[in-house]
């Protein structure tokens, strides 16, 4: 008997042994599984950009090309050198650089430079006019088809016939490049730009500042709106079925799908309204809607999160309802209310759907003045350059993304800042 | 009982000694359906240190935040009867519950300091109840009560340092000091030592007397000891009900009921 009570104590510390491995392997496991899954995850980022980087690179560089421009009295006239034939002083600066070219040729060699060239030109010359009569140096920026060349994305070694240029243009620019007249710059027009059909000129200051513009609106719409909705629903509500239909319908906001939104804005904004189509008020009005819902649960949020015993201390104190919320309860809410719009604002920057129905895709070669001015928005840009057929804006469009994407770190950046420096812990 | 109502009827009599600061009459609680307590009338008298004890969930913080109305910040709760405050029901229509509370202070058992610093901690009750006209006014609250508070001395160089660094015993008298900065006539403690050492809660046993001189103050609390060591008078509450008040050294040394002598001697509770 008393043998027999010792086995199965030996074979129950047998099973537990058993049980107990069992219950490590189980946990090395789940701990594989969680390791694996990250590793996924950052190894999807990473390609997604090392694909962005190594795509958009390109459109960070831009390829000039300096030409001495002969400003002759013949073409432009010192009393009114606006009015001056600017292509023909372009014709002559290149007739330097390849003197003896038919006339044929030297209107194919212009094509070297940008379709704007002249305008760069007359720029210049009328921020300077004493040049008039003398000559100009410029670096004008290369025209696409040189530009790709330039970058190695037009190789030599492609058929004639396949090629964007044939060997005659190819032979002009390397003459360009032995007589060191060719630098790649960083390519700042692709921030101080506005969008131009030209790859080589088209750049994102229009849908920044439409972008930013649109933001404004949507902030200073929704984050008042934001918290008074959050602070009546989690301060004065009763809690009856009325204010739970009411959250619930905000909750379910936040899950409309964003085009719904922008069906909303062009219906009602634009045509019962008429507001002004492709305007960063109408885009900004819309993100608005699309913003609210998060401001409004992340400042609920917030304010739960304040601990009781400060609301009872305000009230101990004698404090009324509003002087505890607004001096005890909305400031301790603050960081986490801030850090909360930021995030929601930034969701807002990279929405696209929405303002796409409100037309603010639109082709717009200059920035917006205000709110009630044409504009796009950075995704939309980037939409726009997706779809152009030229080479440079491939490139342009993986740029446009990283300059987007860089805007989304600086904003979540700030916000994590934010709750780090202000988040008080109890 | 029956010579208090006298005296509070007779004007004349009003604010002398033997009239009770408070006075709970036939006080019941309601949250929602629930009755949390029956029929209690209780005077706390001026001037004297009333505890108010018994088991958990016996309603003695329940009576004890009737007296500064904190129940209403309960949606669902319903208090019957009356609860005087010199000869006025604070539960009258008329009565400012704003007003009522600077005049009924009170101390929470979890000291609770404003995330803001020392100094604005204390001068918080003067500032929204305008009891001051200049900052030297205000100065001078926020010195004396903190001195009253005996933590003076403690932050005197670090008035301007957050309240919530403060250690546990130093935060509960931080939160005597910004309760008594309203001049309160009447000082409520919900178990105000509960969350400290033994030595923090000598400090505030101790203090707790020396404000008698100038407050009258209700404390519930757990410990039968600490009840005997600083108040005048004791209640006893068993569900809801109170069984049993009187002198504290009467109550503790020879209960009249049975219930107060099984809680008292560790039977219940």
């Amino acid at each position: 008997m008393a043998l027999a009570d010792t086995n199965s104590v030996i074979t129950d510390r047998a099973a537990s042994a058993g049980l107990r491995r069992r219950r490590y392997a189980a946990d090395l496991r789940l701990r594989i599984y969680g390791i694996a899954a990250i590793t996924v995850a950052i190894g999807m980022l990473a390609v997604l950009l090392g694909t962005l980087i190594v795509g958009g690179a390109q459109a960070f560089v831009q390829t000039h090309i300096r030409v001495t421009f002969p400003v002759s009295a013949e073409w432009v006239k010192a009393d009114d050198p606006a009015a001056g034939n600017w292509r023909n002083v372009v014709r002559d600066g290149l007739a330097q650089v390849f003197p003896d070219l038919s006339a044929a040729e030297q209107r194919e060699v212009v094509k070297v430079l940008t379709n704007n060239a002249q305008f760069f030109v007359r720029d210049a010359v009328l921020a300077n006019p004493s040049v008039i009569g003398s000559t100009i140096t410029l670096d004008i920026p290369a025209a696409d088809p040189y530009d790709q060349l330039n970058k190695g994305v037009i190789t030599r070694d492609t058929a004639e016939e396949n090629r964007r240029l044939n060997d005659q243009e190819i032979q002009w620019f390397d003459t360009l490049v032995e007589r060191g007249l060719v630098s790649k710059p960083f390519n700042w027009g692709l921030i101080f730009n506005s969008n131009s059909r030209f790859p080589e000129l088209a750049g994102l200051k229009g849908a920044i500042v439409g972008s930013f513009y649109a933001l404004l609106v949507c902030f200073l719409v929704s984050f008042p709106i934001g918290i008074g909705a959050a602070v009546y629903l989690e301060e004065f509500a009763p809690k009856n079925r009325w204010t739970a239909l009411i959250e619930v319908n905000i909750n379910n906001l936040a899950a409309v799908p964003s085009i719904i939104f922008g069906l909303l804005g062009l219906a009602l904004l634009i045509q019962t309204f008429g507001l002004p189509r492709s305007a960063p008020i109408v885009g900004g009005l819309v993100l608005a809607l699309m913003t609210l819902p998060t401001i409004i649960i992340v400042t609920r949020n917030a304010l739960k999160s304040v601990p009781p015993s400060i609301r009872e201390a305000a009230f101990g104190m004698g404090a009324s309802k509003h002087q505890m919320i607004m001096h005890h309860v909305l400031p301790l809410a603050l960081p986490g209310i801030l850090t909360g719009t930021i995030i929601g604002l930034a969701h807002a920057l990279g929405e696209t759907a929405p303002l796409l129905l409100i037309g603010m895709n639109a082709f717009i070669t200059s920035e917006p003045g205000g709110v009630m001015d044409a504009a796009t928005a950075l995704p939309t840009q980037i939409y726009i350059w997706a779809d152009s057929p030229e080479r440079g804006f491939v490139a342009r469009t993986s740029a446009g993304i990283l300059v987007l994407l860089a805007f989304l770190i600086i904003m979540n950046g700030v916000a994590i800042f934010l709750r780090q420096r202000l988040e008080r812990r109890w | 009982m029956n010579v208090m109502q006298q005296a509070t009827t007779s004007p004349i009599e009003i604010r002398t000694p033997k009239m009770p600061a408070m006075e709970g009459r036939a006080v019941s609680v309601f949250y929602g359906q629930k009755q949390a307590l029956y029929d209690v009338s209780l005077a706390i008298e001026r001037n004297q240190v009333t505890s108010l004890i018994g088991p958990s969930g016996c309603g003695k913080s329940t009576f004890l935040r009737c007296l500064n109305r904190m129940n209403d910040t309960i949606d669902i709760c319903r208090v019957t009867g009356e609860i005087r405050l010199d000869d006025e029901d604070i539960y009258n229509r008329d009565i400012d519950v704003v007003e009522l509370r600077a005049r009924v202070g009170m101390v929470f058992q979890k000291p609770n300091p404003f995330p803001k610093s020392i100094y604005e901690n204390v001068a918080y009750g003067p500032r929204i109840h305008g009891l001051t006209r200049s900052k030297i006014e205000l100065d001078e609250i926020v010195t004396s009560s903190l001195r009253r508070a005996g933590l003076f001395d403690e932050v005197k160089d670090r008035l301007n340092e957050p309240g919530t660094g403060l250690s546990g015993g130093q935060q509960q008298r931080l939160c005597i000091a910004r309760a008594i900065a309203t001049r309160p006539e009447v000082l409520l403690m919900d178990e105000p030592c509960s969350a400290l050492d033994p030595i923090a809660t000598a400090v505030i046993e101790e203090l707790i007397d020396e404000l008698r001189e100038n407050f009258t103050i209700v404390i519930v609390t757990h410990s039968m000891q600490q009840a005997a060591r600083v108040s005048q008078k004791t209640a006893f509450f068993h569900l809801g009900k109170l069984i049993e008040e009187g002198h504290t050294s009467d109550l503790f040394t020879n209960p009249k009921n049975k219930q107060t002598q099984d809680y008292i001697t560790g039977r219940i509770g």
